[in-house]
């Protein structure tokens, strides 16, 4: 019981930082469940956000992957509900008084100044992730070959990460 | 067009007009969304959808949605489905979309969970390689996501700025996400704060300041 409490009040603070995406709160992420909760290993973590971004949907939904690890059904519920609901109650209200707010001059300026902001928060995330995942030649030539495929043409991500995984059993064994 | 009991002449829908939406047609379509949508970009899914398939949104309401949830702290693919699911059916539709959008990927990862935790053996090392894989893509799947954002988006030495003191403040002084997001997040929209707009020349001014700084 004190652990679904836990992982809900976890989750529930994770979600308010997920500015621009869910990169943003990976710094906090990894703090949170593997140096604070030990809910799972470092490795365990990168592993599951990675098969995040093969999920379809939300890939945040990575979170119901560490609630089951931690607390089984009722931690992959607790879990994804913690990480949904309360940003999306902020984001329903906001919806519904987003017309009044358009003559408040404030608007502009935080929708201005949030996105640098948002991008330099998902910068960070990404160096932390890609400390713990980019080690030797081999995932370091996938990243870049990744990254500039994507840049440059239109193919589905989805493939890519399947050839990662491919690259994976063939060189990381 | 107002009467629904009608069935409408079928696909001659080239006027702009919108199409009316039902509660299951909604949780249906964001369902499909939900369960297909591999690979990241939900936002460009749901425009296909949204706008193109079912003409529930033109582009210039659809834009408006994308920009609030830019803003707000939430997914993309969530706070769109929330803030669509109300304009079209109200509170109940925007539980209907989030639903919809969200119980698929829950499942996967659910399962995705329960058998990555149950390995043993000798599959244990065929896994791990593989998710070893995986993640070195993610890495630069992401970074291509964000590069192409910064690339449209960044302006100027303030963005710089903004986007440098949140990846120092974080990887190297080591503070935590909050402590960035609110210190770095207050700076930055108080740069961008309201101006009288009576006042361009001092604006320029500043700007000469600022590009004299370089």
């Amino acid at each position: 019981m004190d652990q679904l409490a836990a992982i809900a009040g976890v989750f529930a603070y994770l979600s308010l930082l997920t500015i621009g995406g869910g990169m943003a709160a990976y710094p906090a992420m990894k703090t949170m469940v593997v140096d604070v909760h030990h809910w799972v290993t470092n490795d365990q973590l990168v592993h599951i956000y990675s098969v995040g971004q093969m999920s379809p949907g939300p890939n945040m939904m990575m979170v119901a992957g560490l609630g089951v690890m931690t607390a089984w059904l009722p931690g992959a519920a607790i879990a994804a509900l913690a990480f949904f609901v309360p940003t999306g109650i902020l984001t329903f209200v906001v919806g519904r008084i987003w017309n009044r707010l358009a003559n408040w001059p404030w608007r502009d300026s935080i929708q201005r100044g949030l996105g640098p902001v948002a991008i330099g928060l998902a910068v960070a995330g990404l160096l932390t992730f890609g400390r713990s995942s980019i080690h030797g030649w081999v995932t370091l030539a996938v990243a870049l070959i990744v990254f500039f495929v994507t840049v440059r043409t239109k193919v589905n991500p989805a493939l890519l990460i399947l050839g990662g995984a491919f690259v994976g059993v063939i060189a990381l064994r | 067009m107002s009467d629904a009991a009608i069935p409408a002449p079928a696909p001659q829908a080239a006027a702009p007009e919108r199409n009316r939406a039902g509660l299951l047609d909604v949780f249906l379509t964001f369902l499909q969304i939900g369960a297909t949508s591999f690979g990241g970009g939900v936002v460009a899914y749901l425009r296909s959808a949204l706008v193109g398939k079912k003409k529930w949104f033109d582009d210039v309401e659809f834009l408006e949605l994308t920009s609030i949830s830019n803003t707000l702290p939430g997914l993309n693919a969530t706070n769109m489905s929330i803030l669509a699911g109300d304009r079209l059916c109200g509170t109940a539709g925007s539980i209907a979309a989030m639903l919809g959008m969200c119980l698929p990927a829950f499942v996967f990862m659910t399962v995705a969970g329960i058998l990555y935790g149950a390995q043993h053996g000798s599959s244990r090392h065929i896994v791990t390689a593989a998710l070893a894989g995986v993640a070195a893509a993610a890495v630069g799947l992401i970074a291509a996501t964000w590069y192409q954002i910064g690339k449209k988006s960044v302006k100027g030495f303030y963005d710089a700025f903004f986007i440098l003191a949140a990846v120092l403040g974080i990887n190297h002084f080591k503070f935590s996400v909050p402590e960035v997001l609110l210190a770095v997040g207050a700076v930055a929209i108080f740069a961008y704060r309201p101006r009288p707009p009576q006042k361009p020349p001092e604006e320029e001014s500043e700007e000469q300041w600022i590009s004299s700084l370089r």
